[in-house]
């Protein structure tokens, strides 16, 4: 296998609070991310999953841990010495009406991380724009269009086409169709497959949608309260999850057709992350709970399928 | 059987700078009593104005009613005043929303706000307004019936200490507190991480079969209708295409739009179905296209689509708003 492309050990994001506590809204977390894989992070609000990937692109700095993009640890670079790394990471946001400015043109945004990074000249630039434009599907005439004419799967796509304009390695996508209606997720999804396959990009995807994240991704992290719980290849997390986390996760999804009420849905909600259980952080919610889950924290075990239970260990 | 609700060649449309945009195009569903009934349709569809438009929550204007009625047990929502409207607010049809936040008011505690509805809802009865006190226990009560913990204690709580999950049971025994037939839920778990939506559609589901309410469940995530609903009504702008059988509705969609909605969803059980996208956009409603608004993304559209708007009719025990339904293979 070739050497990972991103790889993400032991980190750690931790918030200091007034009077001594600490919001560990990433704690421990270690993943790999292979070149053209894409890597699914999933998990509920407040998981951290967001965090992990702002961490990755060193948009943040982490608490503790180390990110090796390329074999090299980013985790400690300044922000002058991460400048030329930015061109090979991208982020993609959520909400593609909040991620471009209104005032100006579709040019404009798609223009400007070249004009930064200074990698095309004057007469440059418009040529490039324009391919990049075509390369998301929209035609020139798009070009000097402002965000309020365009639709929100259009937005999302001319944030696409700017988060491409360098050629990025790797393309993080925070729940990038989940503003979307589902006639429009189905033509994004549609395209960042076609891209994937056609460009060798990697994708960090995240999504709290299980159904999306099965449809483009080759591995699925699971987070729950700052931590990867499950990790594994795509059919394997699906088929045969090993973690009681993420057997509620599926089962709590309603599927499009007269199903009826999910069986017996997880009781309580997510805690906070300052005040992470003892043991096991999922102990407390878990179905089958074991002595030993509220005494000892269980680390990812297994080799290409990784659980963090107890009784996945033992079974 | 006479319907609970009923609305009928409802057109409601809305003035602004840019012209008149034509939101709802006429409207015509039926709910009856102890029915759950789901509406489906993407943004801009109309759902959640056909909602408001229930209990009279559209301000005219800037909306302006172009034709049709709205009646709730047999009496007519459009003639209204405000005292009969502010009993059928909570006596008639409850509500409840996306975003719980929005709904509750941060500087007031969970009982405080309880207490006022609930007083309200006495007034609006035309009863004496019982004391705080036992408007507190009322209360108490309500939050206990939607499965909250300690309501007592909870009655003290502001909304941010918490959970978006409880804030939203908190919502649903507000909209209990009066004696409502009818629950409109809009978007009721669209702001809920799924373990927690389960908790919440399963109280919702609960409530509904034993208090014998009717329940109109708004969302565009059709798990989530499939989940609750019997029957499923499907919008596009502004009007009705389809209002089938749930299981009729998944088996053999009969309205193009339903076909390609439908395909458009990723499903984690079926991990071999590509979702597809519908071509095109949602038309702009200040000048909706002439005859169907889906023809200019429909894939079946023939020059009499363009020529005459399809009414709503009868087909395969059904109904659907579509020239072309027959053609439509089962």
């Amino acid at each position: 296998m070739s050497a990972p492309l991103l790889e993400l050990r032991g980190l750690a994001k931790h918030y200091p609070l007034k009077g001594g506590r600490v919001v560990r809204a990433v704690d421990g977390v270690d993943v790999a991310l292979h070149p053209g894989e894409s890597l699914g992070l999933v998990g509920e609000s407040g998981c951290g999953k967001s965090t992990v990937a702002r961490l990755a692109l060193r948009l943040i700095p982490p608490s503790a841990g180390a990110i090796l993009f390329q074999g090299r640890d980013i985790s400690g670079l300044s922000d002058s010495a991460l400048r030329p790394l930015r061109r090979d990471m991208q982020l993609i946001f959520q909400n593609p009406h909040a991620a471009l400015n209104p005032r100006r043109t579709v040019f404009a945004s798609v223009a400007e991380p070249l004009v930064v990074q200074g990698v095309a000249g004057r007469d440059g630039v418009l040529a490039r724009v324009g391919d990049l434009l075509r390369q998301v599907g929209l035609p020139d005439s798009f070009l000097w269009r402002y965000p309020h004419e365009l639709s929100g799967g259009q937005k999302q796509r001319v944030c696409i086409a700017r988060a491409l304009a360098l050629e990025p390695k790797l393309l993080a996508l925070d729940e990038p169709t989940s503003a979307l209606d589902v006639s429009v997720q189905a033509q994004i999804l549609e395209f960042l497959q076609e891209l994937r396959s056609r460009s060798g990009l990697a994708y960090l995807f995240i999504s709290h949608n299980l159904a999306v994240v099965r449809q483009v991704c080759d591995r699925v992290a699971v987070m729950y309260l700052g931590r990867v719980v499950e990790e594994g290849p795509v059919e394997a997390i699906f088929t045969a999850p090993r973690h009681p986390y993420t057997r509620a996760l599926i089962a709590a999804v309603l599927p499009p057709r007269p199903a009826g009420m999910p069986e017996a849905p997880l009781a309580g909600d997510v805690p906070n992350a300052a005040e992470i259980p003892p043991g096991c952080r999922f102990a407390p919610r878990c179905p089958i709970r074991m002595d030993r889950c509220t005494r000892d924290d269980p680390a990812l075990a297994g080799t290409d399928h990784r659980a963090a239970c107890w009784a996945a260990s033992e079974a | 059987m006479t319907a609970l609700l009923d609305i009928s060649d409802y057109r409601l449309a809305f003035d602004g700078f840019e012209g008149r945009a034509h939101v709802l195009d006429g409207i015509d569903l039926r709910v009856a009593a102890g029915e759950s009934v789901g509406i489906v349709g993407e943004t801009g569809c109309g759902k959640s104005v056909l909602a408001r438009s229930i209990t009279r929550l559209v301000d005219t204007p800037p909306g302006r009613v172009l034709s049709g009625h709205i009646r709730f047990a047999g009496e007519d929502v459009l003639a209204m005043d405000q005292r009969a409207l502010a009993r059928l607010r909570g006596h008639g049809v409850a509500m409840i929303f996306q975003d719980p936040m929005t709904y509750l008011n941060p500087v007031f505690s969970i009982g405080s706000q309880l207490i006022d509805v609930i007083r309200a809802h006495d007034r609006a009865a035309g009863q004496r307004m019982r004391p705080r006190v036992a408007a507190r226990a009322a209360a108490a009560e309500v939050l206990g019936a939607v499965r909250l913990p300690e309501p007592d204690r909870l009655l003290d709580r502001y909304p941010h200490e918490l959970s978006g999950g409880m804030r939203q049971r908190v919502l649903i025994a507000m909209a209990l507190t009066g004696t409502p037939r009818l629950l409109v839920a809009d978007e009721p778990t669209t702001a809920l991480d799924v373990t927690i939506q389960a908790q919440v559609l399963r109280l919702i589901g609960e409530l509904v079969a034993e208090r014998g309410l009717a329940l109109l469940l708004i969302s565009h995530d059709l798990g989530v209708i499939g989940a609750l609903c019997r029957r499923i009504v499907v919008m596009y702008a502004g009007t009705v295409v389809e209002d089938a059988d749930a299981a009729a509705l998944f088996d053999r969609p009969r309205h193009p739009y339903t076909r390609g909605l439908l395909a458009a969803v990723p499903d984690l059980a079926r991990p071999d179905h590509r979702a597809r996208p519908i071509p095109g956009h949602i038309p702009n409603l200040l000048a909706p296209p002439p005859g169907c608004r889906f023809h200019p993304r429909c894939p079946l559209a023939v020059a009499r689509c363009i020529a005459e708007k399809p009414a709503l009719r009868e087909v395969d025990g059904r109904r659907v708003a579509c020239h072309r339904a027959e053609d439509i293979a089962a």
